[in-house]
């Protein structure tokens, strides 16, 4: 059943162009709560108000201003917004062909998969096989109802996808942040670490298969819910903290490590 | 419509700020954590906080009213139509008839009640099998508790025998799959995608992959090979609008164009709006790199009632965290590398020149 494409687009690579079809790799699946008013249960919704008046001021009522100081704003009228919007295009443009890892995959939030589009095909096919066999990651920048973004550009397996990226203002550049310090750790302690992790990873052989995890949480909400339904009483499991290691560290390593086999 | 209460007391722990979600904008104070619990490393605990690894994103652009007064959010009740308090307001899932069912704190955690504090690693791999395009959010880990000694055991561990560590946990009502990392000393997680969420191209139905011409496959090569960058150029990843807007809000400043000051009551009340939401004028994102720095350095104490300071004489009474504040109010350079005492001497150094 072939999933309906979101975008069509043509990727940009120096002077060659690969018309594309972009796809949504994933499906929200969590569980949707909206907000209620706790004494009927009626819905919540938001109105923006005059905070002296108690006025609503609609959306087209409503100027925009940046704040430039406390309490003080530049204001921007309609045609100065509209001028700010990045110019409407269909191309996906690619910037860079980059070493794996230089986009740094926790900068990612939204991958996409593109597919060919009509008489596209073989070019989508060199494209996929050149990039492939260069080992690099391509980024890239589009903008998508009227949004810019930013992307790396993968191949695997013949298949082309887009991951686009979290907007450079919001990623914590973790090089800011320093290592937590301590007492030196005893070279015993690292051992036994050491051993502990080799026999976890040994005792679980085999690749990590996301496959193999539900989400059982949620199918538990899901059942808690269908009983609340039906008016049947819940008993509720206390939850018992679990006591803090203190020292002793390398005993409890130790009986880790008999546990693990 | 008859609807079923939870017989159980719905527990209001503020400080969780669990309740603050859904498209709702936060209110009263920023959760300073998303979630604190234990890393479980065989029989060993490690105490964790964990924080977003990402700062959250500002609108720049303000809704104002014709008299230039920024304006405020409130909740209505739909069906008494009237304003109500952020207080009044309960999460409820919505079934698929739209019928909504309640559930309180409580409830939610019943259902989970060993995972909701608990990391447990069962599994390790190396770090390089994870598929990055599992993926979802990534945050920091720093260490809880009073001692750095399983924290740094850990993430000296895993980074040198370049594990990653699988886990499944409960974050915020949701089920969540992780991979914990290290890198340079500190644990990070990322939340990973269920494998039923992430759609595969036989999902998304396409088409057997062919044998492209080998000329045209040459062609992509070399323009590939035109392109080629050994790093990333950060200017690239942002968005153009960003630099747009302000300069177009620096000409105006400039003509002294379009400006307006809300009336000073307005302005109190914004400040302490802000102060409430944890967010300072110019922005939260320093505030939670503070936050997680003092965090790993074990800095404890957490989020205890800002002290008033006053004069000059008064600031060796603040806190470290009010002193920054001060200084970034005064954008002081090299606030983010200096002690305590650096700052109380900075900013007493700055009020004296300010004062000739």
């Amino acid at each position: 059943m072939a999933a309906r494409a979101i975008w069509k687009a043509e990727l940009v690579v120096g002077t060659e162009r690969v018309p594309v079809k972009m796809y949504a790799a994933v499906e929200d699946r969590s569980i949707r709560f909206r907000l209620r008013h706790a004494r009927d249960g009626a819905r919540v919704r938001q109105r923006m108000a005059h905070p002296e008046t108690g006025r609503t001021v609609e959306g087209r009522d409503a100027f925009r201003g940046v704040e430039v100081g406390r309490g003080r704003f530049v204001v921007l009228d309609e045609e100065e917004l509209a001028g700010l919007e990045p110019e409407p295009s269909r191309d996906i443009e690619l910037k860079a062909f980059l070493p794996p890892g230089a986009l740094d995959p926790r900068w990612y939030e939204r991958p996409y998969l593109l597919g060919p589009d009509e008489d596209g095909e073989e070019r989508y096919d060199a494209l996929a096989a050149a990039l492939e066999e260069s080992g690099r990651e391509g980024l890239a920048t589009w903008v998508l109802r009227k949004r810019f973004h930013a992307g790396a550009l993968r191949a695997r397996e013949g298949r082309l996808a887009l991951v686009a990226l979290r907007p450079a203002q919001e990623v914590l550049l973790v090089d800011e942040l320093e290592a937590p310090a301590g007492r030196k750790l005893a070279p015993g302690e690292r051992k036994l670490a050491s051993q502990l992790v080799g026999a976890l990873s040994g005792a679980l052989s085999g690749a990590f298969d996301p496959a193999e995890y539900r989400d059982e949480y949620r199918d538990r909400v899901l059942a808690l819910v269908e009983a609340k339904r039906r008016g049947e009483t819940i008993e509720l499991e206390r939850f018992e903290p679990e006591a803090e290691t203190g020292d002793g560290l390398a005993e409890k390593l130790e009986a880790s490590l008999r546990d693990a086999g | 419509m008859a609807k079923k209460r939870s017989a159980s007391k719905r527990g209001r722990k503020a400080a969780d700020g669990r309740r603050a979600r859904d498209g709702g904008e936060r209110r009263g104070r920023a959760p300073r954590h998303f979630w604190s619990g234990t890393i479980s490393f065989g029989l060993v605990s490690v105490p964790v906080t964990l924080y977003p690894a990402t700062r959250p994103t500002r609108p720049s652009l303000r809704m104002l009213a014709p008299d230039g007064t920024p304006l405020q959010r409130r909740w209505v009740c739909e069906e008494e139509d009237r304003d109500i308090r952020w207080s009044e307001i309960v999460r409820a899932f919505e079934a698929d008839d739209g019928e909504p069912v309640e559930l309180s704190d409580e409830e939610l955690e019943s259902v989970a009640p060993r995972k909701s504090r608990d990391i447990d690693l069962r599994l390790f791999v190396g770090a390089d099998e994870l598929d990055p395009l599992l993926f979802e959010r990534a945050f920091v880990l720093t260490p809880g508790g009073d001692s750095t000694k399983a924290y740094r055991l850990l993430a000296e561990v895993m980074e040198r025998e370049g594990k990653a560590g699988i886990a499944t946990f409960v974050l915020r009502d949701e089920e969540h799959l992780v991979a914990i990392e290290s890198r340079s000393g500190i644990l990070r997680a990322e939340t990973l995608r269920f494998a039923g969420e992430l759609r595969s191209a036989e999902d998304v139905g396409l088409d057997e992959p062919g044998e492209a011409p080998k000329d045209l496959v040459a062609a992509f090569r070399r323009s590939i090979r035109g392109l080629e960058a050994e790093e990333v150029d950060l200017e690239e990843l942002v968005d153009p609008r960003i630099a747009r807007l302000r300069q177009l809000v620096e000409r105006k400043v400039a003509k002294g164009e379009d400006l307006v000051r809300a009336r000073s009551g307005e302005r109190k009340r914004a400040r302490s709006a802000d102060a409430a939401a944890g967010a300072g004028a110019d922005g939260q994102d320093e505030d939670l790199v503070e936050v997680i720095r003092r965090s790993l350095r074990g800095a404890k104490g957490g989020d205890g009632a800002l002290r008033r300071g006053g004069n000059g004489a008064d600031l060796a009474s603040l806190t470290k965290r009010e002193l920054y504040e001060r200084a970034r109010e005064l954008d002081l350079a090299g606030r983010s590398e200096m002690t305590k005492d650096e700052l109380v001497g900075a900013l007493r150094s700055r009020s004296r020149r300010r004062s000739r």
